[in-house]
């Protein structure tokens, strides 16, 4: 890893370069490359990646200004990522590390992810020191606060997560060079959380929200899925998965991403047990990694079809389903 | 009289910027970042108290800093250190520690004779900030 471009000294303004090149600063940053993995490693989401350019297009604005001695104000980096579950918010915040460290403006780039309970004490004097412990630990990084509206319990007084947001605040504020933190959570409900805790708001500068993923999507996700865990899909379950998916996402508790991975997990175990049932010789290696339509059709979704062309289902498969 | 006690000690005291640079390679190396106090600065005392517990799972110097801070603003009249305790085996031990902060005023040490049967002398170092209670030694 290329260690990050603010280690060099600004330059006096006496001595400062005649111009500046965006593009080989972009090249020697590289951030070409963790774009390029973005792009291929997450489906979709063409809004947050474009968003991530101009934030790192931002940043090398500012640190080109800097070497001019160009007012430059310290930015504030800080992110609210807003969205359904399964949208690769914590996996967008990997990546948001990864960045900021090419960039230099954290120092080490690792991601502590926490949630109300890892900030949040017990007994009154126990929430400060943990939500200390937590800053101190995540401090040079990026900290990601999962569900951070679990933080603000309007409905009872006593509630000890005020003080963990106070305490937040003063190092969203004071500690700017040391930390970026990151909060997530559903959108409606992040909303409420803003409104009433408009110090947040107004120390938020990024607020990004991930929409749901289209059905072409939810497939390539599904195949990009197997694929890293050595299984495919034969051409007629892919076309069952597509229609399991339309089926799956008119359900209730559809979480995008993750059910998807719920699914083939299933559908693997199916694969599995069928395997397991009738194999009467040796299994090739395409006979192990190969999910057929059959271990898709078990699932419970089709079953719940209303209409009649519900697939006939093999005999284990209903103990199977979910 | 100056103490100087552990590495760099006789190096000009070192700023915040040095001791965050020392702290990093300390976690850089691994090893569990330590803060400690006392106000008896004599050589023989191994035993300083800690603020705090020791710092395994810091990934950044500026987590340490925020300790230091913190524990300057309650023993800022008070020698401390910072050591770097090194787990892995076979070393097991502190690699290196040096003194951060440390009173306005350093009395130093008495040496005191005591002269025995025959010839004999013994020795004894004494600091005289030392001679009162604890706690109200560099007030």
């Amino acid at each position: 890893m290329p260690a990050p471009l603010m280690a060099v000294p600004p330059e006096a303004a006496g001595a400062a370069p005649a111009a500046v090149d965006l593009k080989a600063d972009f090249e020697a940053s590289g951030l070409p490359e963790i774009f390029d993995q973005l792009d291929r490693e997450m489906v979709g989401l063409a809004p947050i990646k474009q968003r991530l350019r101009e934030i790192a297009a931002l940043l090398l604005v500012d640190r080109a200004r800097q070497r001019f001695g160009l007012a430059v104000g310290a930015p504030t980096l800080h992110m609210s990522f807003t969205g359904n579950p399964g949208t690769g918010k914590t996996t967008l915040a990997l990546k948001m590390a990864a960045i900021l460290h090419r960039l230099g403006y954290v120092r080490r780039g690792h991601l502590v992810t926490v949630t109300r309970d890892d900030l949040v004490g017990q007994y009154i004097g126990h929430t400060a020191p943990k939500t200390k412990e937590v800053l101190k630990r995540a401090a040079g990084g990026v900290l990601f606060i999962d569900e951070a509206y679990y933080l603000y319990r309007p409905e009872n007084e006593r509630d000890y997560g005020q003080e963990s947001i106070e305490i937040l605040l003063q190092v969203m504020e004071n500690q700017r060079d040391d930390l970026v933190v990151i909060l997530a959570g559903y959108a409606d409900r992040m909303e409420r959380f803003f409104q009433a805790n408009p110090g947040f708001r107004s120390r938020v500068a990024h607020h990004i929200d991930f929409p749901d993923y289209g059905g072409e999507e939810l497939l390539e996700i599904g195949e990009r899925q197997l694929e890293t865990m050595n299984y495919r899909f034969s051409p007629k379950a892919k076309a069952v998965f597509a229609r399991y998916i339309t089926l799956r996402r008119g359900q209730p508790h559809f979480a995008n991403g993750r059910s998807i991975r719920n699914a083939l997990d299933r559908a693997r175990l199916r694969q599995a047990s069928r395997l397991f049932q009738r194999a009467d010789g040796p299994l090739s290696v395409d006979d192990l990694t190969v999910i057929e339509a059959e271990d898709i059709l078990a699932s419970r979704v089709f079953a719940d079809m209303p209409t009649g062309d519900a697939p006939a289902r093999d005999t284990p498969a209903g103990k199977e389903a979910p | 009289m100056r103490l100087t006690q552990g590495t760099f000690s006789f190096l000009p005291d070192l700023t915040d910027e040095q001791i965050t640079a020392q702290v990093q390679y300390c976690i850089d190396q691994g090893w569990a970042v330590n803060i400690e106090f006392t106000d008896d600065p004599h050589p023989r005392n191994t035993y300083w108290d800690m603020w705090g517990l020791p710092m395994f799972d810091i990934r950044d110097a500026a987590g340490v800093m925020t300790e230091l801070t913190a524990c300057r603003k309650v023993y800022g009249d008070r020698y401390i250190r910072i050591s770097g305790f090194d787990a892995s085996h076979g070393w097991e031990s502190v690699r290196l520690s040096f003194i951060v902060n440390r009173p306005a005023n350093e009395p130093g040490f008495t040496l005191e004779r005591q002269e025995s049967e025959g010839r004999r002398v013994l020795y004894t170092t004494r600091a005289y900030s030392a001679q009162l209670p604890e706690g109200e030694r560099y007030a």
